[in-house]
């Protein structure tokens, strides 16, 4: 899948004059800098619900950026994200490793059917083993405290919860970006592009797919702890397959290839949600104008909301 | 030695020969999914992630019909119609604009149609069970069972309709067109094939299929709006264990991953017996990426 070649090959024309350079740069802090700011200031200013739904698009968000790292980046679309996402939840992160050493030889379409069946398995295991995950009731926690030893211990209160939260996908965010941008990221986007190509100039494809899973598959895990932490809740629900098509959803409305898309693509998909049951009632199937949306936008928009927005603010 | 022989002691016979029983009852029906799931994929390089909901629409339109006409056969012949119709609309809407684009498009696409039809499955029938009754209802004497004759007319005719489809693709005209459309699209555009329609009409068989098989199996259980995943779950285990667009392959690896299945289920629980076709999927990935039962590629 391209995503948006038309303005990276425009940036990588203008890198040798210093000066737009370095204003690329000041632009993105200046907007990251903007984003942060209001997202700070977010939580005092919104009603209860509207902060817990901002909070929960952050989650989501992580989740959808992590799993960009494989879609956008090294072009294997992955149908097993929940898997990490639930399995953070329950505590364990290893599958990732499991999970990659297996996958990572496969592409495409292999890749896509085999981590969509790891996550059924690992559904299956925690649905089935009552003991240790409570099975379909799931497991009831108290949250625990935000705490730095010695200097600073307090409960969570909504707004604390929404900054902890901030600041770990914004964190997240910023490592993910690094990532990216290394000679790693570009062996991954090299992946993407020509596989065949890349491993004949001497990169040993499997390694670096297998640490792309197991990078993206960490975040997930995080992102799967704070959404347990936020709602005091862990169900095998999360595991299940519906969450990891969200998470592509997520990927595809917002722009594959861009980490900040996904956020804005699980900003929008929850609050079109928002809206969709407040117009029609609880019980509307919300999930039908948003796979139509979803199919149109496959078709007519791509490149996402976000990729869309690059062209035209580049244009 | 004599662990060996009481091991052989411990194999409950008539139990297996029940499960052989049940596993190519279920084979047969996973050979009808999954042969249509290969089909599309063989010849438009197509995944199909909404061939389950096909599957499930099927049941669920042969349920509206049982309740109007009362009429069984006419349910199977009917959803096979409607649903085909509904899958070459598909097609043409959703699927015939990302012709040359990325297959990962298209895996996105269907993906999108299948969370759209569930869900309508959901608004519109509810999360309450539906029940067809089998049309006939004799049994028969398997050892200490009552065992339905209607399962063994499933398999039969599922085994009749793949049968019936693979002598349309030998000799039919437009099974020719598809066979040719298989072998070289470019070439058999060139000598006037309209391939585009040929897509659609394979579409359309495919979906015809699921929606088949889905009406064969609704008796067996109920008719619910996610009974979709977990064949199409098991139709891609079988499509990618019998070889990515091998018809024949397919076929033979449903009735193989249900046989194993089956036995699974004497000694472990049944909700345990589905990992096995996961290690068998997993075990073929890693070792046979090609399929089991294809000549080894040269």
């Amino acid at each position: 899948m391209t995503t948006a070649p038309l303005d990276k090959g425009a940036a990588l024309q203008k890198l040798p004059r210093d000066k737009t350079r370095v204003s690329h740069t000041v632009v993105f802090w200046i907007g990251f800098c903007i984003v942060m700011a209001t997202l700070i200031v977010a939580p005092l200013v919104l009603p209860e619900f509207w902060r817990r739904l901002t909070t929960e698009i952050l989650i989501w968000g992580l989740l959808a950026m992590s799993s960009d790292l494989l879609i956008g980046y090294t072009g294997m679309v992955s149908f097993g994200h929940s898997a990490f996402f639930g399995l953070g939840m329950y505590g364990a992160a290893g599958a990732a490793l499991f999970v990659a050493y297996f996958s990572t030889r496969l592409r495409d379409i292999y890749f896509a059917i085999t981590t969509l069946i790891f996550s059924q398995i690992f559904y299956v295991i925690i649905f089935t083993w009552t003991a240790v995950t409570g099975g379909e009731n799931g497991l009831i926690f108290t949250r625990p405290h935000l705490r730095i030893p010695f200097l600073y211990d307090a409960r969570f209160t909504s707004t604390t919860m929404h900054w902890f939260v901030l600041a770990v996908v914004a964190g997240s965010y910023l490592i993910l970006r690094r990532v990216t941008q290394s000679p790693f990221g570009m062996v991954l986007q090299s992946i993407r592009e020509n596989e065949p190509r890349t491993r004949a100039i001497g990169y040993r494809v499997e390694n670096f797919k297998m640490v792309a899973v197991m990078l993206s598959g960490l975040f997930a895990g995080l992102a799967g702890v704070l959404y347990a932490i936020q709602n005091e809740f862990a169900a095998p629900d999360f595991v299940y397959f519906l969450t990891s098509g969200e998470t592509v959803i997520y990927n595809v409305m917002g722009g594959i290839g861009t980490l900040v898309g996904p956020i804005v693509g699980a900003g929008f998909f929850h609050l079109m949600r928002e809206l969709l049951s407040r117009f029609f009632g609880e019980q509307f199937p919300y999930l039908i104008p948003l796979g139509l949306i979803f199919i149109a936008m496959i078709i007519f928009l791509p490149q996402g909301i976000m990729g869309f927005a690059r062209r035209w603010l580049n244009r | 030695m004599d662990a060996v022989v009481q091991f052989f002691h411990a194999i409950p016979l008539d139990l297996i020969i029940i499960q052989t029983v049940n596993g190519i009852v279920t084979g047969m029906i996973l050979a009808l999914i999954a042969s249509g799931l290969t089909l599309i994929f063989g010849i438009m390089d197509v995944v199909n992630f909404a061939h389950g909901e096909l599957f499930m629409l099927g049941a669920y339109v042969g349920v509206v019909i049982i309740a109007t006409t009362g009429n069984f056969w006419l349910a199977l012949i009917g959803a096979s119609l409607i649903v085909a119709l509904l899958g070459a609309a598909m097609q043409i809407v959703a699927l015939r604009p990302l012709i040359g684009r990325d297959p990962l498009n298209t895996i996105l696409a269907t993906f999108g149609i299948s969370l759209v039809l569930q869900n309508y499955a959901l608004w519109t029938f509810g999360p309450v069970a539906r029940k067809i009754g089998e049309p006939i209802t004799g049994q028969f004497q398997l050892f200490y069972l009552q065992y339905p004759w209607y399962r063994l007319l499933i398999a039969a005719l599922s085994a009749a309709i793949i049968g019936g489809f693979w002598v349309y693709l030998k000799r039919g005209k437009f099974g020719v067109w598809i066979r040719a459309t298989a072998q070289d699209r470019v070439m058999a555009q060139a000598m006037g094939i309209p391939v585009p329609w040929v897509y659609t009409g394979v579409f359309a068989i495919g979906a015809a299929m699921a929606a088949a098989s889905g009406v064969l199996f609704a008796p067996m259980v109920g008719v619910n709006h996610t009974m979709g995943l977990d064949w199409v779950l098991k139709a891609f285990i079988v499509v990618v264990v019998g070889g990515m667009g091998n018809f024949g392959g397919s076929i033979a690896a449903a009735i193989f991953i249900s046989l194993v299945e089956a036995y699974a289920a004497i000694w472990v629980d049944p909700s345990h017996a589905v990992l096995v076709s996961f290690v068998i999927l997993i075990l073929t990935l890693l070792f046979r990426p090609t399929g089991l039962f294809v000549a080894t590629p040269r």
